[in-house]
């Protein structure tokens, strides 16, 4: 008998799985006719939360890919209260095959002036960096995210001059944030309208 | 891909300096077929998902030397997917493909003997893992105090800055060279030593550096299980064995428990369906069966949604499904996979679930034979 061995050196950047929505792969084997049709699958737990998420009316979720993308979707948050009510905000989250072992990776598509939120998009929340637990689902990402409105925080800074405005001129905060929300400058940046 | 590198020849025995900069798998194969007389090895250089199921399924043995959880998830969701299990909820022998994994860190690695439906797999087992380390991304922005801070400020915020909209590859040498010399200026910045290339390297890539010992503990007791398993000299490794040698030398052979409910390996829950069910009868009868109890069940098959109960935007793209046969939607095939998501009561309490399921359609034999779907 001879065994076929295969040792596997392809120590490779795994892109697949990281590209595209959950992976599909066939087998077909022909035998008496029968063509069995074999599934591999990696990544399905945010069904879970996504079929559970319960969001306050100021969250919205939409799937700019339609039904049979389910790893990438679009959060809307309209704050009803606080610095930033008025405004328009769209966050994309990207759910990885390793959900919930991984955090989901989410970044802010509306330029805003927020000493949490730097102008990439890049959003600094706990939760989903050091503080990932697989505990955490979708729903109490959304929820952080919304408080990141209701609550900036200046100790916690991505944009550092945004933070020091909050912390020692909440007034001009406050101003800076509608000019920036309807349109307009704040010093040297221009942010478009989100209103 | 893996390409030999200097630093590589103080463990990786089959490679000289003269190999430096080939592909790895070829300059083993021809090593090793140069001292082994009778043993033909077959290198393939490309990534492990190039390779379609029917390569795979092959081989009678599989043996992986990977490096990253993602890697050997897939690797483990395709030998499994050739688990059979008969009717009798067994996994039928011949469709068994064993795994050999191996890993190391520093001092410390594992290796572990995989049959899948009879040891547990790598997703039954998943939970093991620690959660990653990261940096909040305030401390990279702001109070960064280590080197690994200063590359992961280049790597994960100045990147976007400068690069807005180009993927970062850290294969690339020339944008790992970049996130280098941007890490070098933000330590002088802040006053930060020891941010050195081969540093850059590992924070960005996730390396620890290897050490030789471990590397060769841990590949001969993958080398000598996958002897047992191919000659069945000898009962094989039952079934993860942990090696620690940071202080002395430590190992552990644990026989973990398979997971049942697995939704890699585990044989899902049988339901026998005519091919007229509907979709909306199908998820009424997943509240009655059983083995299940599950309300409220959301459906997916091959990734699409077939019918998903919230939220409200989705239940409306897929309400149309629910008055269609599920042979129709599930693309004509006589048996499949499906997973459900519901909530089912447990213990008294309601919590919720994702199962897998076994779909077979009665009545369904040698028809659909997609090789000549559409022709004769």
């Amino acid at each position: 008998m001879i065994y076929r061995i295969i040792v596997n050196l392809s120590y490779c950047c795994f892109y697949f799985l990281n590209r595209g929505p959950n992976s599909i792969l066939f087998l077909s084997i022909s035998s008496l006719n029968v063509i069995v049709y074999i599934f591999v699958s990696v990544g399905l737990f945010h069904l879970i939360d996504i079929s559970e998420l319960n969001l306050p009316k100021t969250c919205n979720i939409s799937f700019p890919n339609g039904k049979d993308d389910l790893m990438n979707f679009e959060v809307t948050i309209q704050p009803d209260e606080g610095y930033y009510l008025g405004g328009v905000f769209v966050f994309s989250i990207q759910v990885s095959p390793m959900y919930p072992h991984e955090a989901p990776k989410v970044k802010c598509k509306t330029k805003v002036y927020h000493p949490n939120i730097d102008l990439e998009g890049n959003v600094c929340l706990n939760i989903l960096r050091e503080d990932w637990k697989p505990v955490l689902n979708i729903n109490t990402i959304i929820y952080g995210l919304y408080h990141l409105f209701t609550q900036p925080n200046h100790e916690d800074p991505l944009n550092p001059d945004a933070a020091a405005v909050l912390r020692d001129n909440p007034k001009m905060f406050e101003s800076n944030v509608r000019r920036a929300m309807a349109g307009g400058y704040v010093g040297q940046t221009y942010f478009a309208r989100c209103m | 891909m893996d390409r030999i590198e200097v630093s590589n020849l103080n463990r990786q025995f089959l490679f000289r300096l003269q190999d430096v900069g080939k592909p790895k798998a070829e300059v083993a194969a021809k090593r090793v077929m140069e001292r082994v007389s009778g043993v033909n090895i077959v290198p393939h250089f490309c990534r492990i998902e190039d390779k379609d199921l029917d390569f795979y399924n092959d081989f009678s043995i599989i043996v992986l030397g990977l490096d990253s959880i993602e890697a050997r998830s897939y690797i483990n969701a395709v030998a499994c997917s050739f688990l059979e299990y008969d009717s009798e909820e067994n996994p039928q022998e011949e469709t068994i493909k064993p795994m050999v994994d191996g890993g190391t860190e520093g001092f410390k690695g594992h290796a572990r003997v995989i049959m899948p439906g009879v040891t547990p797999c790598f997703e039954c087992t998943i939970w093991l893992f620690p959660p990653q380390v990261k940096f909040p991304l305030c401390t990279l922005a702001e109070t960064p105090r280590t080197a690994a801070h200063c590359i992961e400020y280049a790597h994960l915020i100045k990147w976007d800055e400068v690069h807005s909209g180009k993927t970062f590859d850290p294969d690339d040498p020339e944008h790992m060279k970049w996130v280098y010399s941007e890490a070098v200026k933000r330590a002088e910045l802040f006053g930060i030593p020891g941010v050195t290339y081969s540093l850059t390297q590992g924070v960005v890539k996730n390396i620890i550096p290897a050490i030789a010992s471990t590397n060769a503990i841990i590949s001969a007791a993958c080398a000598l299980e996958t002897l047992k398993i191919a000659s069945g000299c000898s009962k094989t490794l039952s079934n993860y064995l942990t090696y620690n040698g940071v202080e002395g030398l430590h190992t552990k052979v644990t026989e973990f428990a398979r997971d049942k409910d697995c939704l890699v390996c585990g044989p899902g829950v049988l339901i026998e369906l005519d091919t007229s069910v509907t979709l909306q009868k199908f998820i009424d009868l997943l509240e009655e069966h059983p083995k299940l109890l599950i309300s409220k069940a959301s459906v997916t098959h091959r990734g699409k949604s077939l019918y998903m109960q919230a939220p409200p935007v989705l239940e409306e793209m897929t309400r149309s499904n629910l008055s269609l046969p599920l042979f129709d939607i599930m693309d004509k095939t006589a048996k499949d996979i499906v997973h459900v998501t519901g909530t089912t009561i447990n213990k008294g309490t309601k919590t919720s679930c994702l199962r897998k399921l076994r779909v077979v359609f009665k009545g369904i034999d040698g028809v659909t034979d997609m090789d000549t779907a559409g022709g004769a």
